[in-house]
């Protein structure tokens, strides 16, 4: 076999033998048993909440875990906002690099505290040492210890039981830090480390070319970020190149890494699921309905790239190694391929090749991954996401099987389904709205620096934008010019609905389920954990979701593609 | 259980006729406006006949051409004409039925009792059924119809029900107890009753039932808002979808018609279990109507469908209601034939099943040697509770419970023999019942009665094993008896010695466990359970404290009809989950009709999009919307029928669902807009 689809297949079942027992750690950890790491952290975190005067083991409601997790989140877009209109004369700014407009902060404090990571800016010349650090490392670590900790209140709310105490928001966001997070970012840490990637405080460095010229290159503490940027399924990179720069990916083993440590925590948080309910089947059910989707949405595409370009092939350049325009030579097709579906099924949105480049269906099929944002999905949000598929699926064929639905013995009624209705809408709207919305100024004043490419290629730039922002993915169709006020309020305002809506939705719905009656299961009950009920749900996300693009894709990528 | 089958055809001219006229009715935006779906095809209409009239007036082509215009604005109108059909034939078949059921009882004379007449006091005039209201009294006597529902007050009678149960078999009413409803329209056999009405006119559960169906009080049971939620949040995605589809047009330099949006947003909109919506729920109540139950909400008939526990009393649902003769049990010192002979003689024109199932356990010989020439036969009455025969030798033969024998023998003075009171205590304790015989007035033996459990009762509980409903039986028997009565029957568990506060216990914990439970009743003391259980049926027969508490009645009486209302429930839930499912896998054959259509002519690369190879982008989209209008009325039949129900387990049966209806959903419009395409061809 060729050894480069070979690496592909070995590092996806790599993940899924490490995700599963990282799952069964992780159920250990939310269900408060004894975990290894206790003897380190149970003090340290002791003394957080004593200074805080938070109590970590008061039992919350669905609605008081939001209120708290909103004003965390807070606290910390102000202290982004800070940081970053003011890192110009900050510590730790060894290049000298300017604070940040007011819009461009704007939009860059969004987009890392929800997790996206849109970066209009490059990291270059945008961000300080400081910065890099104390912001956005920061927002890596908290903003998927958020995303995380809602997962686990979900968990606890699916349990058998009728309760409206769902657990600590700030226990499990702690945990998720200490327990998870920050271990796993120590180990891959010392991987990078290894792999040359760059570990200091100094600035630019100065290097002399063969041909003799003089070249700055930018360099930091990036083996600090680098790990947490992927485990938290953040994308933000250091680099303006992300993970296709040499310093932030420096190999094929390094590649190996980055992609294992994004997929590791989503994929393990479907198991986790599984532990922790007990029901092991349900998440085996989940994970295939989203391994389905992702190879769906990964196999055409590295077929794809690998047969190239055929308008350049007509040229006479030779496409064995298939399409390599804005691949790197270190990672070649398949790989390149494989991540970019992996980071826009997750919500990473990190690159290590220019997804404008790709083919168009290619690219149809990355933008795909992140309007359905549930095939594995982002660290902890997914399983939120997938969750409001499964309500309505269940609502659906729960009826098929003569019976009001129900969900793991609770019922679903009208108000739940108003909920999961109102958060699909809201993909839907922020999407298309958006979409709409530039396309109308596009067409209004054609002479708006926005677009590089005209046409159908102009459009898919534009609603790639808008989905990658309400996917809260971060990655970019480049080649639209987003640095203008435009783009950086209209997208921050998508974040932000985009975040945190789809999160509190869910949580919502599981809270008020958690409060009714449990039912038992009987043999008339609709059983969620078996392959019937896995197609159904992926027949809803299809129709629902995918399908309801079809327009906007074929105005596209779709009539992009029939052109070539 | 002899049921009248009443076989409506689907669509009876009358009804049609009547269900075309409420369809445009229906048309009032106040009306469809509760029908979020078919309202915005409406809107729709509306916008397509603005602007065909535009293309009328203007010179203008680039909205199309003026007939183009008009056929989509009039499918659209048919669209919403056909979802008004549905629920109007629902309505109307409902109604219908209702109708007959009341015409049973209208306009019949009644006597009725005046405590301060012209003449007399308690003065008796005859007046029309349609004048007696609540608390009036009236009298029945033999071979009257009773003019109104009532409570008996005074006396006892038999009386034929068969005009609304379909059973031929008197029925004994008497006041006081369990068994003083009588109910309008049914027929004095015997005796005299005094009644008093318990309803008034237009106030009865009939007329309710009529009013439920019609719409007037018919409320959205909570599935049916949860589902309409769902179809309305479709609804507004699709909206989204063709809003946004305009800007995008625009910066693609490619014009698309009003009339493309507008079929494109009403070919994915869920129009198919849009318009159906309503039919179902009334048709749900409707089927149960024709099993002769009557529904007060239609939400009983969905939680029907979610039912975990039913309570059945044994007597009448599990066994047959009479019971038969097993055994001759002769005093000491009556030789057993001698014994046998008398007791098959007083049964030999007893026409009671007890009465023919003696006889058969006699055998044929001696019923053979018998000879009743001349005899007096004594019927059983509610007086003296025996039967029997008096011979013209002289000799009184007389069959019946223990202690109306008792009474006999104590009056003539003979002693009740202890040996026999042994034989009759034993009986009962082995869930059997003793009937003692008495030879003028000595006692002589004791028949042993045993329960018969119904036949194909076992199967009937293996299926509602398979829907996960479990059976449990209420019954007076001893533990024992009842333990070997429910093995025997197959029911998952059995209350025994049951006190009316039992079921109400049992109710209660069960729902505790989370659990959904049916009951059915027919007694005052029954009513609070009636009242507890999640689905009620009480009893017509039953009193009317009963019909009160209970969320249905059932007409026939018949103990075994809850298992045919967890089927209907299950029904209507279903019918909506398939119907919602085949509408929503129908959008992706009308996607790749109608988006090649709308950009063909300016991006002609997406041609090859039209996997379908339709005539042309006009015929494309009219072959859509027109297969969209046409499946409502080709799905009425199913809606009203209900899909059929397999106890064949959930996961199964959701396999055997998804198969049919929504892997049926893809692939049926895709061929169906394929051969309306080829008609429409030819006339473009």
């Amino acid at each position: 076999m060729n050894s480069e689809i070979f690496g592909v297949i070995f590092m996806f079942m790599a993940t899924v033998v490490l995700a599963i027992p990282f799952g069964k750690y992780i159920a250990k950890v939310y269900a408060g048993d004894k975990t290894i790491l206790d003897p380190v952290f149970n003090p340290i975190e002791k003394f957080f909440f004593r200074v805080s005067g938070i109590n970590g083991t008061k039992e919350m409601n669905w609605k008081q875990s939001m209120v708290a997790l909103l004003t965390i989140n807070l606290v910390w877009f102000l202290l982004a906002m800070l940081i970053l209109l003011n890192q110009g004369w900050l510590p730790l700014n060894p290049d000298h690099n300017p604070s940040q407009t007011p819009d461009l902060a704007f939009n860059t404090a969004v987009s890392f505290l929800v997790n996206c990571n849109l970066q209009d800016y490059s990291g270059e010349t945008g961000a300080t040492y400081f910065s890099q650090l104390f912001c956005f490392m920061f927002l890596h670590f908290v903003s998927a210890a958020t995303g995380m900790a809602a997962a686990a209140i979900l968990f606890n709310a699916m349990r058998e039981r009728t309760t409206d105490q769902l657990g600590n928001f700030y226990n499990y966001f702690i945990k998720s830090l200490t327990r998870i997070l920050l271990p796993l970012s120590v180990v891959v840490a010392i991987i990078f480390m290894l792999n040359g990637m760059p570990m200091t405080f100094e600035g630019k460095d100065t290097i002399q070319t063969m041909q003799g010229d003089t070249v700055q290159v930018s360099r930091g503490p990036v083996a600090a970020m680098i790990p947490i940027k992927h485990l938290g399924t953040n994308g933000g990179g250091w680099f303006g190149a992300n993970s296709a720069h040499p310093f932030e990916n420096p190999n094929y083993l390094t590649n190996m890494v980055e992609m294992i440590a994004q997929f590791l925590i989503p994929l393990a948080m479907v198991f986790a699921l599984g532990f922790y309910l007990k029901r092991k089947k349900l998440a085996w059910m989940i994970f295939g309905v989203m391994t389905t989707g992702f190879l769906c949405l990964v196999i055409p595409n590295m077929i794809m790239e690998q047969h190239g370009n055929p308008e350049i092939a007509r040229m006479g350049i030779d496409m064995g190694s298939g399409a390599m325009e804005g691949k790197e030579i270190r990672f070649g097709t398949p790989a390149s391929a494989y991540w970019s579906i992996l980071t826009t099924v997750i919500s990473t949105g990190s690159v290590n090749s220019m997804h404008d480049s790709f083919m168009p269906l290619s690219g149809m099929n990355q933008l795909l991954a992140m309007m359905v944002n549930a095939f594995y999905g982002g660290c902890g949000v997914g399983i939120l996401n997938f969750y409001i598929f499964i309500i309505i699926a269940v609502f659906i064929s729960g009826l098929m099987v003569g019976r009001t639905p129900e969900f793991l013995g609770k019922k679903i009624e009208a108000r739940e389904m108003k909920i999961a209705v109102m958060v699909t809408l809201l993909s839907a709207l922020l999407i298309k709205g958006g979409t709409a919305l530039a396309c109308y100024l596009f067409h209004r004043d054609p002479s708006l620096p926005w677009l590089n490419n005209t046409g159908f290629h102009g459009f898919t730039e534009m609603l790639y934008q808008f989905t990658s922002c309400n996917a809260n993915n971060g990655s970019g169709f480049e080649g639209l010019g987003d640095n203008t006020p435009f783009w950086n309020i209209s997208t921050a305002f998508v974040l932000i609905l985009g975040r945190y809506l789809p999160i509190i939705g869910p949580i919502a719905i599981a809270g008020i389920l958690a409060n009714k009656k449990y039912i038992p299961e009987s043999a008339g009950t609709l059983k969620t954990d078996t392959l019937t009920f896995g197609i159904m749900i992926f027949a809803v996300i299809i129709i629902l979701t995918a399908l309801s693009y079809f327009p906007a894709l074929a105005l596209g990528p779709i009539a992009e593609y029939f052109s070539m | 259980m002899a049921k009248r089958q009443k076989k409506v055809p689907l669509f009876e001219r009358s009804l049609v006729n009547d269900a075309f006229r409420q369809s445009f009715a229906k048309l009032d935006p106040r009306i469809m406006f509760h029908n979020p779906v078919m309202f915005t095809v409406e809107i729709g209409t509306f916008v397509m006949a603005v602007v065909t009239a535009y293309t009328l007036l203007a010179s203008s082509t680039s909205q199309g051409s003026p007939g183009y215009n008009l056929t989509i604005t009039f499918i659209l109108f048919l669209t919403v004409l056909f979802a008004n059909f549905a629920e109007a034939i629902a309505e109307a078949r409902g109604k219908a039925q209702a109708d007959s059921l009341r015409k049973t009882r209208e306009e019949t004379p009644a006597k009725k009792i005046f405590p301060l007449g012209d003449l007399y006091v308690n003065e008796i005039k005859i007046v029309s059924s349609s004048e007696l209201e609540k608390g009036d009294v009236f009298i029945c006597e033999t071979g009257d119809i009773i003019p109104s529902d009532g409570e008996i007050i005074e006396g006892i009678a038999t009386i034929d029900e068969s005009a609304i149960t379909g059973e031929s078999a008197p029925v004994i009413r008497e006041a006081g107890g369990d068994k003083s409803s009588v109910t309008g329209g049914t027929k004095v056999l015997s005796d005299k009753i005094k009644v008093q009405v318990t309803t008034q006119p237009g106030e009865s559960f009939l007329d309710k039932m009529i009013a439920l169906v019609e719409g007037a009080s018919r409320q959205k049971t909570p599935n049916e808002i949860a589902l309409t939620i769902l179809l309305a949040g479709f609804t507004l995605i699709f909206i989204i979808v063709c809003v946004t589809l305009k800007f995008y047009a625009d910066y693609a330099n490619t014009p698309i018609t009003i009339a493309a949006f507008v079929s494109l947003f009403v070919c994915l909109i869920p129009t198919t279990i849009g318009g159906l919506l309503s039919a179902i729920g009334i048709a749900g109540m409707d089927r149960a109507l024709r099993a002769n139950v009557i529904t007060k909400s239609g939400k009983a008939v969905e939680t029907a469908g979610d039912l975990d526990t039913i309570l059945l009393d044994k007597t009448g649902t599990i066994t047959i209601g009479n019971r038969k003769a097993t055994k001759f049990h002769a005093a000491t010192g009556i030789h057993e034939d001698d014994f046998i002979k008398a007791c098959a003689l007083s049964s030999l024109a007893d026409e009671t099943p007890e009465g023919k199932s003696i006889v058969e356990l006699a055998g044929k010989d001696v019923a053979k040697s018998l000879s009743l020439k001349d005899a007096v036969l004594i019927k059983f009455s509610a007086e003296t509770r025996t039967s029997g025969v008096s011979l013209p030798d002289g000799k009184q033969i007389r069959k019946g419970a223990y202690d109306a024998i008792k009474k006999i023998s104590d009056k003539e003075g003979n002693i009740f023999p202890a040996e026999t009171e042994k034989i009759v205590r034993d009986i009962s304790s082995n869930g059997g019942t003793p009937l003692v015989v008495s030879e003028n007035g000595k006692v002589t033996g004791v028949i042993e009665l045993q329960d018969i459990i119904k036949t194909g009762i076992r199967e009937r509980f293996d299926r509602l094993r398979k829907m996960g409903v479990k059976t449990v039986m209420v019954t007076g028997d001893n533990p024992l008896t009842a333990k070997y009565i429910a093995e025997k029957a197959g029911v998952d568990d059995f209350i025994a010695e049951a006190k009316p506060e039992d079921k109400m216990n049992y109710i209660r914990q069960e729902q505790h466990a989370g659990k959904l439970v049916a009951m059915m009743g027919d007694g005052t003391n029954d009513a609070p359970a009636l009242a507890q259980a999640d689905v009620g049926v009480a009893m017509n027969s039953g009193t009317q404290a009963a019909k009160e508490a209970g969320n249905m009645v059932d007409l026939d009486n018949d103990p075994t009809k809850l298992i045919e209302i967890v089927e209907i429930g299950k029904q209507l839930l279903m019918t909506r989950g398939t119907l919602t499912t085949f509408s929503i896998a129908n959008d992706v054959a009308k996607y790749f009709a109608i988006v090649p259509a709308l950009f063909i002519v300016s991006i002609p690369v997406l041609q090859s999009l039209n996997i379908m190879h339709l005539h042309s982008p006009e015929s494309a989209i009219l072959s859509a919307i027109i297969f969209n209008a046409l499946i409502i009325p080709a799905l009425i039949p199913l809606a009203l029928k209900g899909v059929a129900y397999k106890p064949i387990g959930a996961s199964a049966l959701l396999r055997r669902n998804l198969f049919i209806y929504g892997l049926g959903g893809i692939l049926v419009p895709f061929l169906g807009i394929k051969l309306i395409d080829l008609v429409v061809a030819i006339f473009i």
